[in-house]
């Protein structure tokens, strides 16, 4: 099947791809069996992709009225030639405008953003790992504070070679950033003679769903600033803030900042969230620092965006009126699912991190943990997945100091999916928190039990206790 | 800077080289016929333009891979959130057909073989991060496409030690040329992981001979490294002696299934065949699983853009099409390339024998003042600059003799050709009317033909400082 493994590269016959972790485990899972309202609903549900399908139908009206956009149609096709051999990597004009264009209105105007700076990337996932490759040798490192995306293990370090310093954030303070954890870690890396070169987050965050305040957002570039290193700023979440403080951009922070090296900052974008087409592959590197920009875009080769797509994009996001009426749409749909997901839960006694961001929330089932280990983490998330039938990502894959914590997606399904993956959490949580009533002995049985014939017992539990939990319960967080 | 990585302050990314300089000559000042008749010419980029109405009438009748609509239903949705790096099945089929199609079916390519990547730019760095650790060595045929050095060696940090081929024997990849440059690696203390060779070649346009196969795949059996085939220009074989895939060499050897055959990965791309170079549409083909697992994990950095994985699939499905196409293209590219030949003769200029590509690998030894890399670039400089044609000296591709030129003609008017023709015809004329007497002309091209000017030639390129290849 395969030739002597030393004949291949390190990379290739290693794991550091990270693909064997329990984030894509879940995915598995609902690949040999997914929902499907008709044909298959009993299937595993999906809500470990962070997919924002609710505004398909804004784009695909756009598209409609629009064919001269598509080089394909009788109204396109006369810019066929020309689109289909231009390879440039500074990319179309008409489409970093329309870029630049987009990333200032999803920061409310606020700020400018100038075409010249925008590079393409095969998605964010090229284009951090090409801003890797610009700003740190192998065996250089970079700060991130946890939870943070589990896929940055590969798209930072795997070809690059550089390594990744958590910044331990915890439930104590909703997991913000603080100075005292960024020195400290700083401070031990220096310690064991790593070289840090910079520091790494999104924002919004992932999985946390919550965008950064002033304060933070001062205290991160007074302290990137100080150490003189990069800050990588992934804001590829930008468009979903739905609630205060609204969201504020590193490159608003800038114009405010005048001490601060501005060849330090870089920005990761992508449409893949705020548009919902991670189809496209359109990644956006915007750097404050010349060298890098040339960099990068000399880079882009390893992954441009298709010129079709340029086009295609150029033509829609230079509609004023579309953008901001997507952007507003966005806005709005991601709340409303937020708040039917989040009040759904919390009637069931389940709370979650309070977040104004993102496609998913930050579920908190610490106190369904038999006891605050991460094994008994995997083992919830494995009845949640197997038996519970809907596919979670646990903290742990997120770099999650504390247990307990699971990211849950809602926006890349239709309502009445919501409306049956918080029926199977309902009857699975109701059920737990009576066993937890029970003493420990029949509990363990349960949970024995629970392997050999759930699905049954779920049902006749539901029928037997139909009231929602007591809002009293120790189960519900205030 | 100590604030950047070595990768961006350094030069590896190769693009300090003449072959880019002269395209950022040509940007400032383009050629158009009727805006900017004195601009320079582009004749440094190898472009197929010639075939694209054949393109453009199939989407005419097939409006619905324009419309992202399948049988009159909207598919938007799902082509917007398709991201699975295994590519959309329909798309890989349809490419692995059609890459069979290129070889006469005399061959087969497996989908589930195929991992899709962001043009052949990204598929060839993709195999090195998979063959090659940080140090490791390819062995190249020089000459070869200059983008190499980036693609191949710069975020790799893999290295590349040449193959020398000549023009004694048009250029051919010869047994002892292998096992000089596998002793130079050694003595570099450089691990050589694999051979890398480009099929019909770039820049020279010719297909690799049977021969030249046999050795190759002799070599990497008894080395026990890898041969990676680039052949995205296979569809531009226009005349015999035809395209011969190291696919089908393993087929004719009876070697398929065997340890070798798990070596050798081919490499192929839409932007040459079917002048696609903006959709960045790029294949690696492995009988290795773990190549193919790992490169297919590695394609997350540069997948292809769904919307265009689903129009090319419904192209690449129509078979009538690329029956069609392959041939007209062919036809289209040989016209066009006797026009350049001819052209070139009547300026007193021969190119090497080629039957493929969308280039010729034109020989202007003769009109050097001197045989040396210096009066290429003195040459290819009165080239950009007076006579304004941008043409890629052999220097840039790493040739080993002076005054060899890659000249494309496929990426013009028919027009255009003729306008570039008639300024280098009157450039020859005035340089060897003021610059050498007719004997000293003649004298020098009887020199050339003689075996003893090779020697000449190797003495020159070993006088040479290491950084000028």
């Amino acid at each position: 099947m395969s030739a002597d493994k030393n004949l291949l590269s390190k990379l290739a016959v290693g794991d550091k791809h990270g693909e064997d972790s329990p984030y894509f485990d879940g995915w598995k899972a609902y690949d040999n069996n997914p929902f499907h309202p008709d044909h298959n609903p009993q299937g595993v549900i999906q809500m470990g992709l962070a997919e924002n399908q609710l505004c398909s139908d804004l784009i695909k009206e756009w598209i409609k009225a629009n064919p001269q956009a598509s080089i394909c149609t009788a109204e396109g096709i006369d810019g066929f030639s020309d689109i289909a051999v231009f390879q440039d990597y500074h990319g179309l004009k008409q489409f970093r405008q329309a870029i630049a264009a987009f990333m200032e209105r999803a920061r409310g105007g606020r700020v400018k953003f100038e075409e010249e700076r925008v590079v393409m990337s095969g998605g964010a996932t090229g284009a951090n790992e090409t801003l890797m490759f610009c700003l740190a040798d192998r065996g250089d490192a970079f700060l991130v504070p946890t939870p943070y995306y589990a896929a940055f293990d590969r798209d930072l370090s795997w070809r690059t070679g550089v390594r990744l310093i958590p910044v331990e954030c915890n439930s104590s303070n909703n997991f913000q950033v603080t100075k005292q954890a960024l020195e400290s870690a700083y401070l031990n890396a220096q310690e064991t003679g790593i070289k840090i070169k910079g520091l790494i987050l999104a924002n919004p965050s992932n999985p946390l769903g919550t965008s950064l305040n002033k304060e933070t957002l001062q205290t991160l570039m007074d302290f990137i600033n100080d150490k003189q290193i990069h800050l990588v700023c992934d804001e590829i979440y930008a468009a979903t803030v739905f609630a205060e403080p609204g969201f504020i951009s590193v490159a608003e922070m800038i114009q405010e900042m005048d001490h601060v090296n501005r060849d330090l900052i870089h920005i990761v974008y992508s449409l893949s969230k705020d548009m919902g087409l991670p189809g496209f592959r359109v990644g956006v590197v915007y750097s404050y620092n010349d060298a890098v920009v040339t960099c990068a875009r000399r880079m882009s080769s390893f992954g441009l965006v298709s010129s079709q797509t340029q086009s295609f994009l150029a033509a829609m996001l230079s509609d004023k009126i579309f953008v901001d009426n997507f952007l507003k749409e966005v806005s709005k749909r991601v709340a409303k699912r937020h708040l039917v997901f989040t009040e759904g839960l919390k009637e069931m006694g389940v709370s979650c991190l309070a977040s104004n961001a993102g496609l998913f929330v930050l579920m908190d089932l610490r106190q369904m943990l038999r006891d605050q280990t991460f094994e008994s983490e995997m083992s919830l998330w494995r009845i949640i997945i197997n038996k519970v039938k809907i596919n979670i990502s646990p903290g742990s894959s997120f770099h999650c100091s504390e247990p307990g914590w699971f990211r849950v997606c809602f926006a890349n399904m239709d309502e009445d999916t919501l409306q049956i993956a918080l029926q199977r959490m309902k009857s699975f949580v109701v059920r737990d928190k009576e066993n937890k009533n029970c003493n420990n002995k029949k509990r363990k049985s349960f949970q024995e039990n629970l392997k050999l014939s759930f699905s049954s017992k779920m049902y006749d539990d539901h029928v037997r206790s139909p009231r929602l939990m007591s809002p009293h319960s120790p189960l519900v967080r205030t | 800077m100590g604030l950047l990585s070595r990768k961006a302050t350094c030069n590896s990314h190769g693009q300090d080289s003449s072959y880019f300089l002269g395209w950022e000559e040509y940007e400032k000042n383009p050629y158009d016929d009727i805006k900017n008749p004195d601009g320079i010419i582009q004749m440094g980029l190898a472009e197929n333009q010639l075939s694209f109405d054949l393109i453009e009438s199939w989407l005419a009748k097939n409006p619905d891979a324009a419309n992202f609509e399948r049988e009159g239903q909207s598919i938007f949705r799902e082509l917007a959130l398709f991201q699975d790096y295994h590519g959309l099945p329909s798309f890989k089929k349809a490419m692995a057909d059609f890459m069979s199609e290129n070889r006469g079916n005399r061959v087969s390519f497996d989908p589930k073989k195929l991992v899709l990547t962001a043009g052949a730019t990204s598929a060839n760095e993709t195999l090195m991060f998979c063959l090659a650790d940080p140090g490791d060595a390819f062995l190249l045929p020089t000459p070869y496409y200059p983008g190499f050095d980036r693609d191949l060696k710069w975020r790799t940090e893999a290295e590349i030690v040449p193959i020398q081929c000549t023009s004694a024997n048009g250029f051919c990849i010869t047994k002892s040329a292998l096992e000089e440059a596998y002793e130079q690696a050694q003595k570099l203390n450089l691990k050589v992981k694999g051979v890398l060779i480009t099929n019909p070649s770039n820049p020279l346009g010719t297909t690799t001979t049977r021969t030249e196969l046999n050795h190759l795949l002799d070599f990497v059996s008894r080395k026990n490294i890898h041969l990676i085939s680039d052949e995205i220009y296979s569809g531009t074989v226009f005349t015999s002696p035809g395209f011969i895939s190291v696919m089908e060499v393993l087929k004719e050897k009876k070697l398929e299934n065997t340890d070798v055959s798990k070596r050798v990965h081919i490499v192929y791309s839409l932007s040459k065949d079917l002048g696609l170079p903006g959709f960045r549409v790029g294949v690696i083909h492995s009988n290795d699983d773990i190549v193919v697992a790992a490169a297919t994990k590695m394609s997350s950095f540069g997948l292809i853009s769904s919307q265009t994985q689903y129009l090319l699939s419904s192209l690449l499905s129509d078979k009538s099409f690329t029956k069609n196409y392959l041939k007209e293209n062919q036809i289209r590219l040989k016209n066009r390339h006797t026009k350049l030949v001819s052209g070139l003769e009547a300026a007193g200029i021969e190119c090497l024998k080629s039957n493929a590509g969308l280039f010729c690998w034109v020989d202007m030894r003769h009109l050097l003042r001197t045989n040396t890399f210096e009066a290429e670039i003195e040459l290819w400089k009165k080239i950009v600059y007076e006579v304004k044609l941008n043409i890629s000296p052999g220097s840039s591709c790493h040739c080993n003799e002076p005054g060899w030129f890659r000249v494309c003609f496929a990426n013009m008017s028919e027009e255009t050709l003729k306008v570039a023709l008639n300024r280098l015809k009157m450039f020859v004329d005035g340089l060897l009317s003021t610059t050498r007497s007719q004997s000293e002309h003649r004298r020098l091209r009887s020199l050339r033909k003689m075996k003893v000017s090779n020697w000449v030639f190797r003495l020159s390129f070993h006088d040479r400082e290491p950084e000028e290849r």
